[in-house]
């Protein structure tokens, strides 16, 4: 494979584009409404009204309005029609014969579709995610040819480091800091990890990455193999994805077909092949040291830190591991520039973030917006508020590693140290809204459930201070717990969250401090008076 | 039983890395550990085991997909993974197998089928229904769904019905919030689900055929 070839198989799958696009939406959320049914559908009427030539039906990844799905987008008219089904689709054919279809239309001048700025996203909803020629014709594995041919290792990771890629899997850590400690670390060989273990209830920003544009996460491991001098890829993916984990195997597979992924890529020295390896339901195996436990087979225990991964990982060998997000932004900064990337965003976090907007809120779905967007504008504007108009109470974001943002706080700016400030965590993109329907201590209490069951046993804090704290809520919310209790619990979290040995421990705590912070009266509310002597003392015997 | 460890090697409880060389998740070179256990009265277990494998096609689908993956011990997962896949639960006959095939210590196969929520030790049952219990469904209602199937069919979450028709389960999120609360039933996602459609699907799996 070479330039010429790769603009070849542009130029090809470009020419053989029709004057009218249907993109049906086959990530999970329409799925399972439905759309596989609604592309057949479409494919059959396409047939039996004579107009191959004038209409493609393709499949595509997430066309962001969730909660509306099915979903079809029609080009070039560009219009978004929702809830679509199996029975009403062929009317859509209606609008390639100028007609109107009377089906439900969503309004893409809404802020949900406007406020949002597509670069992790921007393939998403428009390329055939089983196809590796429909990824080329939008300028797929360019940037990988790019940064081979024409650019240094070392150029390749100052460009990461300018442009300010900071880990999206939530912490935060600088990537371009994260490749130049792999790339100095000396070890026989190296590895590159994609962590898409998504354990996050309520996230699935990684989930449609993988199912609408897996090849931009492969482009992007390439590319950082290239840089720290890697030869072999893995994608550590959840069990509970299974589409997901479909189409990455056909990505890989056609990848290395085409020769992009292999030896000798595009011509250069680089040799680079990708393994897939499935998760198996252990939410503690997106803790870094613990995915590379599972991935060498074992248990998915973590281990203290340092060495870090990046000195010494799999198998003792330097390892970079990245979040999908992070992966899916690099080959964007190649082909566009640092600069660009670097102007996009505040001014400690650059780029975009993607969120997965959900709860009750009236659009759910994927949203991605640049960095130091309020809170505010992507739950009330994008969002469209609470349903039946009810009040927002609160925001949830980083998972059970997150806390909650009360509703006069939501003018803050998304950024990783805004969030941080407030208690809670930008976290890999999980953003649940809550109303006044919403218990806080019961929601505490659901993340420490949550953390309970997946502590991995390892560390004493975490194993058994999570027990506790979960008892200690389950007492509150019943009404059988004093202020002493209230204490205690306090006093555990601070205990927890600072000697657990992994990064689940010592978050465990943040849902119970961020609400007892915010919303302290709905625990006192529920607290019975402490049982005072009555005065006489108590007789000597029982 | 399999988690006693009477008669591992010595070394059988540390991590790979610790032992000898870069080659260790070759094939052979564990294999003196093997003798060792291959002569103690295990040996008679797994040599049942061998043999019941033998007229089992299943077994044969397995011992090809762990050459696939070269007997490599780090595949330790994608071969449960295959395991359950083709027999729908690991029980300790399929988990020895494993062990003897890869010349993994019995208690290392337990301890990983054990650890991951993925892998089910007990058959399921003709049908299953996982609730998801991520944040969006959970503020959605998603408990009160299942309670409301937990009794209708008299078990909890994780059980089967003693008749072994169906499997209730429950899981971390499925990734589906956008359309919440979310049921899998049979392995598809149905969305926006109330107590009154989830009834409705395990009533008709409960009486069918009865």
């Amino acid at each position: 494979m070479d330039l010429n070839q790769l603009l070849a198989i542009k130029e090809k799958e470009l020419g053989s584009r029709k004057p009218y696009t249907l993109r049906v939406c086959t990530a999970a959320g329409c799925l399972s409404a439905g759309s596989d049914k609604v592309k057949e559908q479409l494919e059959r009427a396409v047939a039996d009204a004579g107009l191959r030539d004038q209409v493609e039906v393709r499949c595509v990844g997430c066309l962001r309005l969730c909660c509306q799905g099915p979903l079809v987008h029609v080009d070039p008219v560009n219009e978004l029609y929702q809830k679509v089904n199996a029975e009403n689709a062929a009317a859509l054919l209606e609008r390639v014969r100028g007609g109107k279809p009377a089906l439900e239309q969503a309004d893409l001048q809404h802020p949900f579709f406007t406020k949002q700025l597509s670069i992790v996203l921007a393939n998403s909803g428009v390329v055939d995610p089983e196809r590796i020629e429909s990824y080329i014709a939008a300028d797929g594995y360019r940037a990988l040819h790019d940064a081979v041919i024409e650019m240094e290792p070392r150029e390749v990771i100052q460009a990461i480091t300018t442009s300010g890629l900071r880990g999206r899997g939530g912490a935060g850590f600088p990537t371009g800091l994260k490749w130049s400690t792999v790339a100095k670390s000396t070890g026989p060989r190296k590895y590159v990890v994609c962590n898409a273990d998504e354990g996050d209830p309520g996230a699935f920003m990684d989930r449609s990455v993988l199912e609408s544009d897996p090849h931009s996460v492969l482009e992007g491991m390439a590319i950082a193999a290239y840089a720290v001098g890697a030869e072999q890829g893995f994608i550590y993916v959840r069990a509970e994805y299974p589409l997901a984990i479909r189409r990455l195997r056909l990505a890989i597979d056609q990848a290395r077909r085409l020769g992009i992924l292999g030896s000798g890529i595009f011509g250069s020295p680089l040799n680079f092949n990708v393994e897939l390896r499935i998760g198996a339901g252990a939410f503690v195996c997106g803790e870094e040291t613990a995915l590379m436990a599972s991935i060498e087979g074992r248990r998915g225990t973590p281990r203290p830190r340092p060495p870090f991964p990046a000195e010494s990982g799999l198998w003792g060998c330097p390892t970079l591991i990245n979040n999908v997000e992070t992966f899916a932004n690099v080959p964007a900064i190649i082909r566009n520039g640092a600069e660009w990337f670097a102007s996009i965003g505040t001014e400690k976090s650059k780029g975009t973030k993607v969120f997965a907007l959900a709860g009750r809120v009236k659009n759910t779905g994927l949203i991605e917006v640049p960095m130091g967007t309020t809170l505010r504008t992507i739950v009330e504007e994008m969002g469209g508020g609470a349903p039946g108009g009810a009040r927002i109470k609160a925001v949830q974001t980083g998972g059970p590693s997150g806390g909650c943002v009360p509703a006069e706080l939501m003018d803050v700016e998304v950024d990783y140290e805004s969030l941080t400030r407030l208690g809670s965590i930008m976290g890999s993109g999980g953003m649940i809204v809550m109303d006044e329907t919403t218990d806080m201590v019961d929601v505490a209490r659901f993340f420490m459930e949550f953390c309970k069951d997946e502590s991995c046993g390892k560390c004493i804090p975490c194993r058994a201070g999570t027990v506790q704290m979960h008892g200690l809520l389950t007492k509150i919310l019943e009404g059988r717990a004093t202020a002493r209790d209230l204490a205690i619990l306090e006093e555990l979290c601070d205990m927890v969250k600072h000697t657990s040995l992994c990064g689940l421990g010592q978050t465990a705590p943040n849902p119970v401090l961020s609400t007892l912070r915010f919303f302290r009266h709905e625990y006192e509310r529920r607290l019975r008076p402490e049982r005072v002597p009555t005065g006489a003392p108590r007789p000597a015997t029982l | 039983m399999l988690s006693r460890g009477r008669c591992l090697p010595p070394y059988w409880d540390r991590p790979l890395m610790e032992r000898s060389g870069s080659d260790r998740a070759m094939p052979g070179n564990q294999s003196n550990a093997m003798i060792a256990t291959l002569a103690t009265p295990r040996r008679k277990r797994i040599q049942e085991v061998l043999t019941r494998a033998g007229s089992d096609k299943r077994f044969k689908i397995l011992e090809a997909h762990m050459k696939k993956h070269q007997h490599r011990q780090d595949a330790l997962i994608e071969i449960l993974h295959k395991a359950q896949e083709l027999f729908g639960y690991l029980d300790d006959d399929q988990l020895l197998f494993v062990a003897h095939g890869l010349k993994l210590p019995p208690s290392r196969v337990y301890g990983v089928a054990t650890f991951y929520h993925f892998f089910r030790l007990k058959p399921k049952g003709e049908h299953t229904c996982v609730v998801c219990m991520g944040t969006a469904c959970y503020v959605k209602g998603a408990d009160k769904i299942l309670a409301a199937i937990e009794q209708f069919a008299g078990v909890r979450a994780g059980e089967t019905t003693p008749d072994g028709r169906v499997s209730i389960l429950t899981a971390r999120c499925i990734g589906a919030c956008g359309i919440a609360p979310a049921v899998v039933y049979d392995g598809n996602v149905a969305p926006r689900q109330t107590p009154d459609s989830a009834l409705a699907t395990i009533q008709s799996w409960m009486s069918h055929g009865s």
